[in-house]
């Protein structure tokens, strides 16, 4: 565990609710929720959830740390928007969703493996590089992020989708050699590289 | 005017009767058969010219006794109520109960004109029974209204009431005004959050506020027409609305008499004793309290913290166990929720947030969380938005110590938990402080076979014998023959019908309001009290006039009966659903016209027919059996009896005949007041005169009755019970005669019932009683 998560322990001893409202994007928010159960019935991915939302702001009420913060299913919402539409409370659940999922990573706790939290790592990665996402290299890293044997697998099994791509010029085979990039790229990193200065000074506060 | 009876019947060809039925044929029955002394047509009898025709008659020609023959009773009633005329009026169906109820077809013109001629027949015949109501002299009008109970509801009650003109008598067995309310330390929010609030967590929402009782209790005592009887008992009651006498006894002993015209009874409720809970430890720990005890700490605990109660502790966490012993179904715990509780426990939540800070963690644990009222869901996200924590929690045991633990099986989780707090809060019910229940012997015992009567009959005697049984005070002290207080409903309370009359209880011009008619917080209290006040002034202004309050309002007709004939059984002053009827020195019926509601259960109990009203007797509806026409056997047209009903079965029938339901040929309907009124002795004369089959009709009976008389639709299914002798002794089917359940809503169902009757007759046979 890190440091970071440690300190945060320490600072709201068993106030998970408050530490949540503090740290988490629209956290705030989970105190309202009446644990009426309609966005757990509305999620198209519900039932593969561990914890549904409405279970999970029962449990972050309940001061169930390091269950929530560890837990894959924030990690499992792909932003329909099903349960914001339906919340009698108006709860902006899928931001929290997301929020808690941030934080858990921030803190280190995300599940190792997690797929879309790998995902969502290659994909930035990715993107800094040259400002745009280069499809080519991506969808090669995620057949190759579970070792050399199985990406090889997996780009066999998708072997005719990447050839008719190749035929319709909608993937260029020419991208694995550096590829597009957008006008400015030191610009925009300089600007990622200010914002995560600015995140970071504010998490130093917890020191 | 004279005495004379002189009859008239009006024959209305509007709405299609005139294009459906031979007018003047109608006219020749109404005029040879029915002997009436004038019969007229007209085009649209309901109109202006129509009326004034009628009226004319009245004034010029001394008619005093009016048959109607065009729409339901139902319909055009004030048109043809005459008010400024002493007239007897009765209403011949011809549109819902004919020409609607019938196919307008070639081969229905036949027998659809036959039932018209019949209506005309029997209408005919019943107002030559009936005579115009007059008041029986017996009233009175007295402006002053007792108020029991000097809380939030007779408060209220009382201050409306004489806002409105009445002297009030309040009368309170504290030695102050109050209640329970007067030791609130807030009360629940009046009012929503205004429209257009978000719902957002920053949003401005609805705190707890003042009680307002101290301003509600010194505009009482400066109130000219309110007397208020503090430390005081009513120690007797007798009379009847608008002439009750009433004895308020102090203490000390001191005892005034006063008149009154009606009666609202606010006694309030008790808190539930959760005593006998040992795995919460209320009896024998001091930091688990009550809702009501926690408002005393926190009146105490002035600008500074709330303390606990063992040590003077600030109290740092707190918890409520919502719903404790409601809800249940063990015996010694109250079958239902007081509905009020999770207000109350987010109110007083707050109260921590706001003396003892932020940080005090304050949880609710509830089962089914309810905040009833406007403001009730602004409340709660009120609650929410100041940090409680409300877990839905099957609280199992409380451990005392310097801490408590809070044993709990989070039903969200579905795991258990233990929370460790400073203070437990119980939510516990109200329990209504009605007086003792005179019918709680009785109606125990119903449905019962004679063993087992007998059986409950020697364990209620064992009862009363038992020392160690508590029993409840008398609060009226009425000196009714059926018992010196107010009938209860369910579980205590003291009410007739939850929805559909509220204040109303089974002894008319005596109105019950606030939590002894059904739990409540103050806000409703309030409500139910300016109901009950307004009940009590309409009360008072018709026993003055003698006329009926619920449901029969504005009746004039209330029930004599022939001394002579009368064999003193009691069963009418027994069986009267609202007490009406005491008995005199000598044992004969004493009628009080304005404790009537003038339904007629005591003359369908008569058992030989002495009692009857100037317009409803054993001889109007007799007189309607009888002049209907039994066709011959050969005809092979049956004749079936409906008695419906007037208030859901006949508007039934009616609604089915608009809907455009048929209704068979054979019927003849003649509504009753109630099924209670149903004298044995009409389905013993309709059988003798050859009708085929009986149908009555009345409301839903038992638990969840919807009889407006409460109790006539049930009596008169005992008693029709016995009807069976009647038909065994005429030699006669058993499914000639049958009692069916017709709420107002079985517009298909009515006339399936009638179809269905047919059919029996179809294969049974017609009766042999043709002649």
């Amino acid at each position: 565990m890190s440091d970071l998560n440690q300190r945060m322990i320490e600072k709201y001893r068993n106030d998970f609710l408050k530490e949540v409202e503090a740290n988490v994007e629209e956290g705030e928010w989970v105190k309202m929720c009446m644990q009426c159960g309609v966005c757990s019935g509305s999620c198209p991915l519900g039932k593969h959830w561990a914890h549904p939302p409405q279970e999970i702001f029962m449990m972050i009420r309940a001061g169930e740390r390091e269950e929530v913060l560890t837990s894959d299913s924030m990690w499992m919402c792909t932003s329909c928007y099903n349960c914001i539409v339906r919340c009698p409370r108006e709860l902006p659940i899928t931001h929290i969703m997301h929020g808690l999922a941030t934080y858990s990573k921030k803190l280190g706790l995300v599940p190792k493996g997690q797929p879309t939290a790998t995902f969502a790592e290659i994909f930035w990665n990715n993107m800094m590089k040259k400002g745009r996402v280069n499809e080519l290299k991506l969808g090669l890293s995620l057949y190759f992020k579970d070792g050399f044997g199985q990406g090889i697998k997996n780009a066999m099994a998708n072997q005719k989708l990447g050839m008719a791509m190749m035929k319709a010029k909608r993937m260029s085979p020419a991208e694995l050699f550096g590829g597009h990039g957008i006008k400015d790229v030191g610009g925009l990193q300089k600007m990622i590289k200010k914002a995560q200065e600015l995140e970071d000074a504010r998490m130093k506060k917890f020191d | 005017m004279s005495d004379e009876k002189k009859f008239a019947a009006y024959i209305c060809t509007g709405c299609g009767i005139g294009d459906r039925l031979d007018a003047s044929q109608l006219e020749n029955v109404a005029t040879r058969e029915g002997r009436m002394n004038v019969v007229k047509q007209h085009e649209m009898l309901c109109s202006k010219e129509g009326v004034q025709m009628i009226q004319d008659d009245i004034d010029n020609d001394g008619v005093n006794h009016i048959v109607i023959a065009a729409c339901s009773k139902r319909a055009k009633v004030e048109a043809f109520a005459f008010p400024e005329s002493k007239v007897a009026v009765t209403r011949a169906n011809l549109r819902e109960g004919v020409i609607w109820a019938r196919p307008d077809t070639d081969e229905a013109r036949e027998t659809t004109q036959e039932m018209a001629e019949d209506y005309i027949r029997m209408a005919c015949g019943e107002i030559k029974q009936m005579n115009p109501p007059q008041p029986s002299g017996q009233q009175e009008r007295n402006p002053n209204i007792l108020v029991v109970g000097g809380g939030i509801t007779g408060m209220t009650a009382a201050l409306e009431a004489a806002a409105a003109g009445y002297t009030v008598h309040l009368v309170e067995k504290e030695g102050q005004l109050g209640g329970h309310a007067a030791k609130l330390h807030k009360r629940v929010p009046f009012k929503a959050a205004p429209i257009g609030t978000p719902n957002s967590p920053d949003a401005n929402l609805p705190m707890p506020e003042d009680t307002g009782v101290a301003e509600m209790i010194a505009a009482v005592e400066s109130n000219d027409n309110i007397k208020v009887h503090l430390n005081s008992r009513i120690t007797k009651t007798s009379g009847a609305p608008g002439r009750f006498s009433v004895d308020i006894s102090t203490e000390s002993g001191d005892t005034v008499t006063e008149n009154i015209g009606s009666i609202i009874q606010a006694t309030g409720f008790t808190p539930w004793d959760p005593s006998g809970l040992t795995n919460l430890h209320y009896a024998d720990c001091p930091d688990v309290i009550t809702q009501l005890e926690l408002e005393e700490l926190a009146n105490a605990a002035g600008d500074g913290p709330i303390k606990r109660p063992s040590d003077g502790k600030e109290v740092k966490a707190v918890l409520f166990v919502q719903d404790v012993g409601q809800n249940s179904d063990k015996e010694d715990e109250l079958p239902y929720d007081s509905g009020v509780g999770d207000l109350v426990s987010i109110k007083q939540a707050l109260y921590f947030k706001h003396h003892n800070g932020d940080d005090c963690d304050t949880t609710i644990c509830y089962d089914n969380l309810r905040t009833p009222g406007a403001p009730g869901e602004d409340f709660y996200r009120s609650g929410q938005k100041n940090g409680v924590i409300f877990t839905k929690a099957d609280v199992t045991e409380v451990v005392p110590g310097d801490t408590l633990t809070v044993k709990m099986h989070d039903k969200i989780l579905d795991e258990d938990a233990e929370v460790h707090v400073d203070l437990v809060v119980l939510d516990v019910g109200m329990v209504p402080n009605s007086g003792p229940d005179p019918y709680a012997a009785t109606e125990s015992l119903e449905g019962l076979s004679d063993e087992e009567r007998e059986a409950e009959l020697e364990a209620q005697a064992e009862e009363a014998a038992d020392e160690t049984s508590v029993s409840v005070e008398s609060i009226l002290n009425l000196t009714y023959r059926q018992g010196t207080d107010l009938p209860q409903l369910k579980w205590g309370f003291t009410d007739s019908h939850f929805i559909c009359f509220p204040y109303e209880t089974r002894r008319t011009g005596i109105y019950a309001a606030g939590p002894v008619r059904r739990p409540m917080d103050i806000r409703q209290a309030q409500d139910d009290a300016a109901g009950a006040a307004m009940k009590a002034i309409q009360e008072i202004e018709l026993a003055a006039q003698g006329r009926a309050n619920h449901p029969r309002t504005g009746d004039l007709s209330f029930p004599t009966f022939r001394r002579e004939g009368c064999t003193q059984c009691k069963r009418c002053t027994v069986e009267c659903p609202f007490g009406a009827i005491d008995e005199d020195e000598e044992r004969y019926p004493q009628y009080n016209e304005s404790r009537c509601r003038r339904c007629g259960t005591c003359m369908g109990a008569c058992p030989v027919r002495v009692i009857s009203f100037e317009n409803y007797s054993v001889n109007t509806v007799g007189a309607q059996i009888k002049e209907c026409s039994i066709p011959e056997e050969w005809d092979e047209k049956p004749r079936i009896l409906v008695l419906a009903c007037e208030n859901d079965a006949y508007p039934a029938l009616d609604q089915a005949a608009i809907a455009g339901q048929e209704i068979s040929p054979w019927a003849r309907v003649i509504p009753v007041r109630c099924l209670g009124s149903v004298s044995l002795s009409w389905v013993t004369d309709a059988l003798n005169n050859g009708y085929d089959g009986i149908i009555m009709m009345g409301c839903k009976r038992g638990e969840d009755y919807q009889c407006h008389f409460v109790r006539g639709s049930a009596m008169a299914n005992e008693r029709m019970a016995k009807v069976g002798d009647t038909l065994e002794s005429l030699n006669l089917e058993p499914e000639r005669v049958v009692v069916h359940e017709v709420a107002i809503t079985d517009i298909e169902r009515a006339p399936a019932l009638i179809k269905e009757m047919e059919e029996t007759i179809e294969k049974i046979g017609l009766s042999p009683f043709k002649f």
